[in-house]
């Protein structure tokens, strides 16, 4: 065991504190960088820009695509995060378009697909939606059934989509759908880069528990857009796609969030009080804090543990399956707490002036989303348990004439 | 960077655990039980063949001057075989006294004896995280007297370290005049666990008298470290052993390990298992590097790492249905080594609060 620091990451901390110093005052908060309502706003792109200068984001991506071109190096992506957490500061812009497309081209991608879009996405510029689920397909995703055909040098789309965030502000959309309906389900699909202008999509915004339509129902009609819109090849788009879930599971999964929260909570129960005495000095409030302190250690803990197995050539086990499902459950239980602390106050919602400065009740409306997206938490536990552990997929069952029976 | 062990430790590990699982099958471990005294000779002797004593001792008394996290890993491998020493005691918490407090000549004389295992202690610490009854300690010069109640690895041990209160450790031998220990029945049959009477016994301070305090503390930090490494080992057993017997185990023509219920135990088992070994080792890591972190993090080790222990005895014993609730598949030595360490040194809603108040949390 040696979590000691080289030379060059304690100088690179040094600099990275030195650059917090002196934009501190300036950054966007964190609520204006990554809002689900709007586009990003100039002074957000003004501060991607900076972090962009600076390699704070977009670090390893090559200066030819827009990006600072730093070489990876796990270490210094845990420094800068920790250093912009302890300074609440934002890391910048995460959207779909950022965390998935983006490392999907750089996989995949052709090299003008590459020039087109990566510099200009993780700028700002351009936002993306991720078109996969539908409404017959969620968890069975590759069960999709909105399907493209070509006419001449163009895909003809056909089809509904459902969950799309952000479609309603969101330029373009990489979408998933079914090119060869006659394969077997896995190779009928193709990944497609589509303009959101393109005539034939409705958007029609799907308000949610939290009251905000930060989802969308998206009905495509005839949309045509044109065959080089293709990212890898005909048919193989659910190897793309899982190219693409793999950034998915790191992005909704990330404990460094948590302690950000966990630090808010603290903040919290020492200010709220009831009948004049603070949340903190009431042991059974102060036992459910310290219960969520200790999981969350053992979880950035463990995702230090993955990073250092990592960075050592070490073949990656079950660990890394648990983060994103113990991270959603985590922070759900933190709001809960932010709520309960607050008592009748925590169902204040939306603005109301007796709330705190954090929105508890509708940060925990919304932790219901990191439980459910990206895959549900029981979905996450047959991933788990199948490909961590070894155990068998459960059998597949059919309706017979005389009821359920297994195929 | 290596959050881990290193080539050195990894050797170690292999070496104990390939020793005390050779040592240990149920059927010995039946025996253990049995007998009741929380001491295996031949499994002691073996782990001092191995130089496992002296793993926190310095060189110059005859031990390997390794450090805490070398002890953790080898008090994991003995929560995996549930093995019958006095580990915790006589080669973590007695060196960590007599390094503390101890006078030269106490260290030259015990430190040497531990590295070369003449001599096993067991250690009293429960009235310095938690009176219960009537327990507690007087002392009047180098005379004792009064009642230590859960003292670790008590009943066989030579000599013994007891706190008195807060800030004062003695020494007293288990021959003395005066002193009367009994055993406590406590679920799990494997530990020595004493209830040591004393009457105006002769003791030998370790430190002056109200000198101990910062020793004292460093002793509860190791052994909720070591406790908690211990039920980690222990639950990881259990975890596995339920996973394998969820894969052969048929009934609906099925693996009862195709059930998606049965799939979701074993995930969330590991869930919450994991995260506990990279908070095991962050604390013992920080108990040897860190010394400022090392009290909230052995808090928080031991405090989480027995509830998610508790839960996996709990479900692995369910997964094995009828039989987890038998002998016959031996199960409950697992789970009440882990029942037993809970409470050791302050269960989880002590060891919260120690956290909160670490923190300035409590007014």
């Amino acid at each position: 065991m040696d979590l000691t620091f080289s030379q060059e990451h304690q100088d690179f901390r040094k600099q990275v504190q030195g650059f917090l110093e002196e934009h501190k005052g300036t950054a966007p908060n964190m609520k204006a960088v990554n809002g689900t309502s709007s586009a990003p706003t100039p002074s957000v792109k003004r501060w991607q820009h900076i972090l962009i200068e600076n390699g704070y984001t977009a670090r390893t991506i090559p200066k030819e695509y827009g990006g600072y071109g730093g070489e990876a190096d796990l270490i210094k992506g845990l420094i800068i995060q920790e250093e912009f957490i302890a300074a609440d500061v934002s890391t910048g812009l995460t959207g779909q378009g950022i965390s998935m497309l983006v490392p999907t081209l750089l996989e995949l991608g052709t090299e003008e697909q590459k020039r087109k879009w990566i510099s200009a996405t993780i700028r700002g510029d351009v936002v993306w939606c991720q078109g996969y689920s539908e409404p017959g397909a969620g968890s069975d995703l590759a069960s999709l059934k909105t399907k493209a055909v070509i006419e001449g040098d163009q895909f003809v789309i056909n089809g509904q989509k459902i969950w799309t965030s952000s479609a309603h502000f969101s330029d373009m959309c990489f979408i998933l759908v079914r090119t060869e309906p006659d394969a077997p389900k896995h190779h009928g699909i193709s990944y497609l880069l589509m303009p959101m202008t393109t005539q034939g999509i409705e958007v029609r915004p799907l308000v949610t528990i939290t009251g905000d339509a930060m989802f969308n129902e998206m009905f495509l009609t005839d949309v045509k857009i044109g065959s080089d819109q293709l990212v890898g090849e005909r048919g193989k788009g659910w190897m793309v796609a899982n190219a693409t879930l793999k950034h998915e599971r790191g992005m909704i999964g990330n404990p460094a969030q948590t302690e950000a929260n966990l630090n808010a909570l603290i903040k919290l129960m020492k200010a709220e009080t009831c009948d004049g005495i603070r949340a903190v000095d009431m042991p059974v409030f102060r036992d459910r804090l310290m219960r969520l302190q200790g999981r969350l250690l053992g979880l950035k803990l463990h995702s230090l543990r993955l990073l250092s197995d990592d960075l050592n050539g070490k073949a990656p086990d079950h660990g890394g399956l648990i983060v994103k499902y113990s991270t959603a459950y985590l922070n759900h239980e933190l709001y809960s707490l932010g709520v309960d602390v607050m008592g009748e106050l925590g169902t204040l919602y939306g603005g109301d002036a007796y709330q705190s400065e954090l929105d508890w009740q509708k940060m925990f409306l919304g932790s219901f989303s990191s439980i459910i997206g990206g895959g549900t938490a029981q979905i996450q536990k047959n991933v788990i348990s199948e490909r961590g552990l070894g155990m068998p997929r459960e059998p597949r069952v059919t309706m017979g004439a005389k009821g359920w029976a297994m195929m | 960077m290596n959050f881990g062990l290193s080539d050195e430790q990894g050797l170690l590990q292999d070496a104990i655990r390939g020793f005390l699982e050779g040592q240990t099958p149920l059927d010995s471990i039946r025996k253990f039980a049995a007998d009741g005294n929380g001491l295996q000779a031949s499994i002691w002797q073996g782990l001092i063949d191995l130089g496992a004593t002296g793993v926190i001792i310095p060189e110059q008394f005859g031990g390997s001057d390794l450090g805490m996290f070398d002890a953790t890993v080898i008090m994991e491998a003995i929560g995996r075989t549930v093995a019958p020493v006095p580990y915790l005691s006589t080669a973590v918490l007695a060196p960590i006294a007599l390094l503390g407090s101890g006078s030269d000549a106490q260290q030259q004389d015990g430190l040497n004896k531990i590295s070369a295992g003449d001599v096993t202690f067991g250690v009293g610490l429960t009235e310095a995280t938690g009176v219960r009854r009537d327990a507690g300690l007087t002392l009047t010069g180098t005379k004792l007297s009064g009642k230590a109640l859960f003292v670790m690895d008590g009943l066989k041990a030579d000599q013994l370290i007891l706190a008195v209160g807060s800030d004062t450790l003695v020494s007293v031998s288990a021959t003395a005049a005066g002193l009367t220990r009994n055993r406590l029945n406590v679920s799990d049959k494997t530990r020595g666990i004493a209830e040591v009477l004393l009457d105006h016994v002769d003791c030998e301070l370790i430190g002056a008298a109200g000198s101990a305090t910062q020793t004292i503390e460093k002793m509860i930090d190791a052994g909720r470290i070591g406790l908690a490494a211990e039920s980690f080992g222990a639950a990881e057993i259990l975890f596995y052993r339920a996973r394998d017997y969820a894969l052969e185990r048929n009934q609906f023509e099925r693996p009862i390990g195709s059930f998606q219920s049965i799939k979701h135990l074993c995930a969330e088992m590991i869930a919450d298992l994991e995260p506990c070994r990279s908070l095991i080792w962050y604390a013992a890591y920080a108990y040897d590097e860190l010394p400022e972190e090392a009290s909230l993090m052995a808090c928080h080790a031991k405090a989480n790492t027995q509830e998610v222990a508790k839960m996996v005895a709990r479900s692995a014993t369910e997964i094995h249905g009828g039989m987890g609730f038998t002998d016959l598949m031996g199960l409950h030595y697992w789970l009440k080594r882990i029942e037993l360490n809970r409470q050791l040194l302050g269960g989880p809603e002590a060891t919260r609060e120690a956290a909160a108040k670490l923190q300035g949390l409590v007014a």
